[in-house]
């Protein structure tokens, strides 16, 4: 089956009709130097089979233990999210047969998860919205299946298929939400805005890089439907590794049209695992899940139980940062942003880029006007997040440097950024080899102001006359003869002088 | 000189450090014995005579420039096949790890290393350590060096057979329900399950990881305590390693004094089911540690009826989970499905474990994949959890009485090969009274105490302790050892058969 042949209802109809039940999964590789059960380094992009040992390649007799760092992550992030924290918990092994996994068991936590019972609070539209956290448990990640050869790098097609152990063992923890509910037309702005908050929260407590790019946070929504007035729930689909805060919005909306359209035309959700097809939007099958997985979960053995001190648990908690709501207000009023600024900010995922543009010596407001601006347009127009559309907050702080020493305008800043998005170099850099500086040479600019004189006498007849507003007609012409690399200001007193003086 | 081959460990460690002998001279000597006598017993998968020989050069070359050496330096020794060893073959007695070759040492593997003492081998077992008889290794069966028509008991019948047929005077078992001590009382061996945790399990190929523990196979008691006092300690490599400091095991063994020992005799591991001169031969037993001035009581422990169901069901299921990493993808054989021309995955996993497990092997796989699967998991494996904790706090009733419980070891003396083939549950009932001990994770010895009048064969004792009092066996058995030994004026070993040497 695929896409083409789903039967959509528009989203505002679907709504019109279905209330949306959702659930939240989100996975987050912690960033700690070494493994969940070994001491093999984590880091993303090494050359595959390199971060490898007996423990995370389950070399027979090989035995893991627990990162202790993971344990602490575990236990900053549940506290962050407002969870209780177990006295004692244990792992689990989660038993099933595939390749990139060593052991065919991933150590995972089953029913006594290291956090639970926890929430946030989330805003959308100047709403506030309440998230139940059921849990936050720990586990590790598995390897990664390469299939070569075939076109779609999946594996139907392929020739064959490697796999790549250096994922395998990395610590994770997947934050899993009770059932959400909120109006059926704020589903899609609540599942993107509860992601991006615990990105921002996780983020904040420095445990994960939070790179939704890298896999470094992972999304999974579950979504069902039920008929307006029902209490009946309906069966769900999971859509997996969506893998930007936007697709997560475009997931649950598809989800919603999709399942929409099946019970429309009487047929049954199917219960499975869904793929969010990024180019068109749409959702594809994956493995049909039914109830007879059967992971034959019991505590693992290998591992002794881990019951963390209450005193260790507050003094982790006395050293969380302060919350996102907390930290928004205090930005808000050193920076002097207006609510509608803030929102604004928040809304494009551009929050932590202005904090740490004005870190690198760049005003709030040039900061915002960047993000919110320049960049968000950027973004948008390429479907991207705001933060993987490769510049990095201390590139926009120089380009802004530039700006203030006058070598470049806001105009050429925009080519600046093309050539330090395409990797020409520093902003200085491409200033120099796109040829970039502003032209604030009296020579070369009483040329061009000479020729727009000749070139427009009534205009200039004007502002002789007294009418200095014309004189931005002859700018104008300046600026275009020089291809926008004049420095406005000085090309603009040139004028003056020529004809008032 | 007397013949080396036939010299404790502790009598080779003294001999050795007085200079009287060299390293290589002994392991020479045992190289020669095993390939005498090894084609008849095959207590060995693997021999490598030249690492085990290159190692004793180099003991000898330190000892020679008055290096500080352990004490049991030099004296060679054999290991279980469940153990992994950098750079020697590992197969666990399986097909499927045929031709593997680890890459890193199993934590009792480095510390016998790191303490000079020559590996010469590795000895055969029943695959992934399932069975009572080494019946079930791949590669065929090892020989009861006293009737070599006969079990050597299992799954530890390598380890054992070596110890007894003068292949080596030292070896590493496994215990899991029994494996170290029912091939001990099988062979005529001690044997020697440490409190679970006493010894690490890192780089031991699990079976069951919450009961196997490694642990000592030897001709004396001594010889196991200054063993079990060389691999025992804390690793940090194995979560579930004890941190404290390792009991005084070989002090224990030299005091060897019963007088005042509180010893309770297990009413229900005994009488009915339980071969007569077994029976006999622990009945004297016990008179002489009574005589000695031991304390001696008959105790119960009512759960014991289900420790045997308990077990096969929790062996099983970790068993299940364990064996899922054979699976062809990084290691061991990988078998293509017959007559399928582009094989999934999954295809090839299938074949290459149908292919490469034994009947044991795939039987213990379903039962514990059986065992742990949703709606049967609360009655099987939850229940057999269940009658550990009950079985726990009886044990810990019974040794509020008395210091140290006493049973035989196995119910019967050997039985010839194939007789049990064809009827696990038989089989399974060969480890009725050895158990126990995993299921509560405490420590258990079992001692030669005699030959049964019926068959002639060895009987064993099995002395108990509490948790971490690993000593108190060492203690118990000694002072027993000793008696038995002056009645018997000699080692029983000594009266097992000559074998028949090749040439």
């Amino acid at each position: 089956m695929s896409a083409a042949t789903e039967t959509l209802v528009p989203f505002d109809e679907a709504i019109s009709r279905y209330d949306p039940v959702m659930g939240l999964e989100i996975h987050i590789e912690l960033n700690t130097a070494t493994k969940m059960f070994c001491g093999c380094p984590t880091e993303f992009g090494a050359e595959p089979n390199t971060q490898v040992c007996p423990v995370c390649l389950a070399l027979p007799g090989a035995l893991p233990v627990v990162n202790a760092k993971a344990v602490e992550s575990a236990i900053r992030m549940g506290l962050a999210l407002n969870c209780s924290i177990a006295e004692w918990c244990r792992f689990a092994r989660k038993n099933y047969f595939y390749p990139d996994m060593p052991k065919n068991f991933q150590t995972s936590q089953y029913d006594e998860p290291i956090a639970f019972d926890g929430h946030v609070d989330v805003e959308v539209d100047g709403e506030t919205y309440r998230i139940e956290i059921e849990r936050a448990h720990m586990e590790e990640d598995t390897g990664k299946a390469l299939h070569v050869g075939g076109s779609t790098g999946r594996i139907h097609g392929a020739d064959f298929s490697l796999v790549d152990y250096n994922r395998a063992g990395i610590p994770l923890i997947e934050i899993v939400t009770r059932t959400i509910e909120v109006p059926a037309e704020k589903a899609p702005a609540v599942a993107r805005a509860y992601v991006s908050y615990v990105r921002d929260l996780i983020g904040g407590l420095g445990v994960s890089d939070v790179r939704m790019d890298q896999g470094s946070l992972r999304a999974d929504v579950n979504l069902s439907l039920k008929p307006k007035g029902s209490d009946v729930l309906g069966t769900r689909s999971e859509t997996k590794n969506v893998n930007s805060f936007r697709s997560v919005e475009r997931a649950v909306r598809y989800e919603i049209s999709r399942h929409a359209g099946i019970l429309d035309a009487g047929g049954k959700v199917v219960q499975e695992t869904r793929h969010f097809q990024e180019d068109s939007g749409t959702t594809l099958p994956g493995r049909e899940k039914s109830d007879a997985d059967d992971y034959r979960y019991f505590p693992e053995p290998d591992l002794a139980p881990v019951s963390p001190s209450r005193e260790w648990v507050e003094q982790l908690r006395s050293t969380l940062p302060e919350p996102p709501a907390v930290r928004r207000a205090r930005l808000q009023a050193d920076w002097g942003f207006s609510d509608l600024d803030m929102r604004d900010t928040i809304g494009a995922g551009a929050l932590d880029l202005i904090v740490e543009t004005v870190e690198a010596g760049t005003t709030p407001q040039a900061a915002k006007k960047w993000w919110l601006g320049e960049m968000a347009r950027r973004a948008n127009e390429s479907g991207q997040d705001i933060d993987a559309l490769g510049i990095t907050p201390q590139q926009v702080a120089e380009i802004q440097a530039l700006i203030d020493a006058g070598r470049i305008n806001d105009k050429l800043a925009r080519s600046v950024f093309d050539g330090v998005i395409a990797g020409e170099g520093t902003a200085e850099e491409v200033v120099v080899s796109r040829k970039l500086e502003v032209v604030s040479d009296d020579g070369a600019l009483g040329a061009a102001v000479d020729r727009a004189i000749e070139g427009d006498p009534d205009a200039a007849q004007k502002v002789r006359d007294g009418n200095l507003g014309v004189a931005g007609a002859l700018i104008g012409a300046v600026m275009k003869e020089m291809r926008g690399q004049a420095d406005a200001g000085r090309v603009r007193e040139l004028i003056l002088e020529k004809l008032t003086s | 000189m007397t013949d080396l081959t036939r010299k404790t460990a502790d009598e080779l460690a003294q001999s050795l450090a007085a200079g009287d002998v060299s390293s290589v001279e002994v392991t020479q000597a045992l190289v020669d014995r095993i390939g005498a006598v090894d084609g008849e017993i095959h207590a060995y998968l693997h021999v490598d005579a030249e690492g085990a020989l290159a190692s004793a050069a180099d003991v000898d070359a330190r000892r020679a420039k008055g290096e500080q050496l352990s004490y049991l330096a030099g004296v060679p020794i054999a290991v279980k096949d469940v153990l992994a060893t950098k750079g020697v073959p590992t197969t666990c007695g399986s097909k499927i790890l045929e031709g593997w070759i680890p890459p890193y040492d199993a934590t009792v593997t480095a510390r016998i290393k790191a303490a000079g003492l020559p590996i010469l081998g590795k000895t055969n077992m029943d695959e992934f350590a399932m069975g009572s008889s080494t019946e079930h290794s791949a590669y065929g069966p090892t020989r009861n060096p006293w009737d070599t028509t006969r079990i050597p008991g299992g799954s530890g019948g390598g380890s054992a057979a070596a110890v007894a047929a003068f292949e080596a005077p030292l070896a590493i078992g496994t215990d899991t329900g029994g494996s170290i001590r029912q091939p001990g009382a099988l062979t005529g061996t001690v044997g020697v399950k440490p409190t679970y945790g006493g010894v690490s399990r890192y780089g031991l190929v699990a079976m069951a990881s919450s009961l196997d523990q490694a642990g000592p196979v030897t001709r004396t008691v001594l010889d196991a305590a200054l063993l079990h006092e060389l691999i025992a300690g804390h690793d940090p490599m194995d979560s579930t390693s004890i941190p404290d400091a390792v009991p005084p095991v070989v002090a224990a063994a030299r005091r060897a004094d019963v007088q005042g020992l509180r010893i309770g005799i297990v009413k229900e591991l005994g009488g009915e089911g339980f071969q007569p001169g077994v029976q006999t031969r622990f009945d004297e037993a016990v008179a002489l540690l009574t005589a000695a001035g031991a304390e001696v009581v008959e105790v119960s422990i009512p759960s014991l009826e289900y420790a045997l169901g308990a077990y096969y069901l929790v062996m099983p299921s970790e068993a299940s989970s364990n064996l899922a990493k054979f699976d062809a993808m990084r290691y061991g054989v990988r078998v293509p499905p017959a007559g399928v021309d582009d094989p999934s995955a999954e295809q090839v996993m299938a074949s290459s474990r149908e292919a490469g497990f034994g009947d044991e092997v795939k039987r213990r796989i379903i039962l514990g994949t059986y065992a742990l699967s949703s709606g049967y998991y609360d009655a099987y494996y939850g229940s057999a959890q269940k009658v550990r904790t009950i079985l726990s706090r009886d044990f810990a009733k019974a040794f509020a009485d008395v210091d140290v419980l006493v049973s035989p070891t196995s119910p019967t003396t050997a039985y010839p090969l194939g007789e049990k083939l064809d009827d696990p549950l038989a089989m399974y009932l060969g480890d009725v009274a050895t158990i126990p001990a995993n299921l509560v994770g405490i420590p258990g010895l079992s001692l030669p105490v005699g030959l049964a009048d019926e068959d002639g064969l060895p009987v064993g004792l099995q002395f108990l302790a509490p948790q971490k009092a690993d000593d108190r066996l060492y203690n118990a058995a000694a002072a027993l050892e000793r008696m038995l030994e002056e009645k018997w004026g000699g080692a029983l070993l000594s009266r097992a058969p000559e074998l028949e040497v090749a040439r």
